[in-house]
């Protein structure tokens, strides 16, 4: 596998902070849902940096789509946030990662919990998952600061109005106006009566800051889940 | 070299020669594991190595602690891409735990509690260059981190220095461990970029 030259053929503004891009690479041939690309950038003296991000697309688009999160010290998302345009070109390598992806042979229910823009690849999953026409249970705890920093609001809000994936919202600062659901972080007793009921072969992906990760997979386990039907991503320091 | 990127100058100017390729450097601590972080009491670990003919060598933690450690001051390269100069660890040297082993295989598998495996060839854990560390930066280890021990092969990116580390196998052939069969490259050494399993 090489570096492609793929072009960027699409962007829309998901949050204040974020963008998503959409980009068709030379020769793609799918990915698994859950995976990731790593994305170059080089500068004219040819001085290069380089970071991953998750595919939110489903495994069979044949346009790739990530979601870029701007890190005000960072070095790459600034420049994807604010600084690429559609019809550039932006180097990409991929699909990697073979652990934290969602086949569409199982057939097990799904259960997914994301902090942040770690909603990335379980997007993706939730999207494979309904394209596939895989009739297992599937359901998305989604936690967000505040409403305007939902990504893909529209379509988890359409997912839930249609019942083909159950997703909650969890606003940690600030809700919607009429809101009835919990306000505040996420604690192991939310995620224990999110989880409860829940078949016992049931899979479990969680993705988000290192932080809330270990708060959700310590809860999980803390409940009988089993260890290894967990698989997890974390991203930021600890 | 790629295409440029227009518009795009960087922030790392310097071209720094503690860096391995397509890597950057970070203060923080990031954490990559696949699954929950699992909660092992000092009192539950132990390690062994068995060599190809099943001969087990045995420590308790209490065994463990009496063994000679080495502080050791290294730069660490992660294959998602992140690097973390001058970190510091204490920890018993592999020298010194095969010290007493007898071997003629040349392969290694990691196993770590949890279930989780990486395979390291055998001459890349010994003479210096491998350790199982119990401290960071002078602080008992952090779970999240491989706590209470985890192998240290600064050498290779940081999967190969297993987490929760609790033996050590020995094999006449490479098989690959957890992360290896998941996508990422058998040996993994950062200067020659070997990320992933197609990287050869």
């Amino acid at each position: 596998m090489n570096w492609a030259v793929a072009d960027v053929v699409g962007i829309r503004e998901e949050t204040p902070t974020a963008r998503t891009l959409m980009l068709r690479v030379p020769d793609w041939k799918g990915a698994l849902a859950g995976q990731h690309i790593d994305i170059r950038l080089t500068a004219p003296d040819g001085y290069q940096a380089a970071r991953s991000y998750s595919l939110s697309s489903a495994a069979g688009d044949p346009v790739v789509a990530v979601s870029v999160e701007l890190m005000p010290d960072g070095e790459v998302s600034p420049y994807l946030v604010r600084g690429v345009s559609v019809g550039d070109q932006l180097e990409v390598i991929g699909p990697l990662g073979g652990w934290f992806v969602w086949r569409t042979e199982q057939t097990e229910p799904i259960r997914m919990i994301g902090g942040g823009s770690g909603v990335a690849p379980l997007v993706s999953i939730l999207r494979t998952h309904i394209a596939s026409g895989n009739t297992a249970p599937v359901k998305l705890l989604y936690s967000v600061r505040s409403p305007e920093f939902v990504y893909f609001r529209d379509e988890l809000a359409e997912l839930t109005e249609a019942a083909k994936a159950e997703v909650t919202l969890q606003y940690t600062r600030h809700a919607p106006q009429g809101w009835t659901g919990t306000l505040g972080r996420i604690d192991a007793a939310r995620i224990t009566a999110w989880a409860a009921g829940d078949a016992p072969d049931t899979s479990t992906y969680i993705c988000g800051p290192t932080r809330f990760v270990e708060l959700a997979s310590d809860a999980l386990v803390a409940t009988g889940v089993d260890p290894m039907t967990i698989r997890t991503e974390r991203f930021g320091g600890a | 070299m790629g295409i440029i990127t227009p518009g795009f100058f960087g922030k790392q100017r310097e071209a720094d020669p503690k860096l391995p390729p397509g890597q950057y450097e970070t203060k923080d601590f990031p954490v990559l594991s696949a699954g929950p972080t699992p909660n092992i009491h000092q009192g539950e670990w132990s390690f062994t190595i068995t060599n190809e003919s099943g001969e087990k060598t045995s420590w308790t933690w209490d065994e463990f602690m009496t063994l000679p450690t080495e502080t050791v001051d290294t730069d660490i390269h992660c294959v998602t891409r992140w690097s973390k100069f001058d970190t510091t660890w204490r920890g018993v040297s592999l020298d010194t735990l095969f010290e007493n082993v007898e071997t003629s295989a040349g392969y290694t598998m990691a196993h770590s509690f949890g279930g989780y495996t990486t395979n390291v060839p055998l001459e890349d854990l010994l003479d210096g260059k491998a350790w199982v560390a119990f401290e960071f930066g002078g602080e008992p280890l952090d779970p999240e981190h491989g706590g209470p021990a985890r192998l240290l092969v600064p050498h290779l990116y940081f999967w190969k220095s297993a987490k929760w580390v609790n033996g050590i196998t020995l094999h006449d052939t490479e098989e690959l461990g957890f992360w290896e069969v998941n996508g990422y490259h058998a040996y993994g050494d950062p200067w020659k970029e070997e990320r992933y399993y197609y990287d050869s």
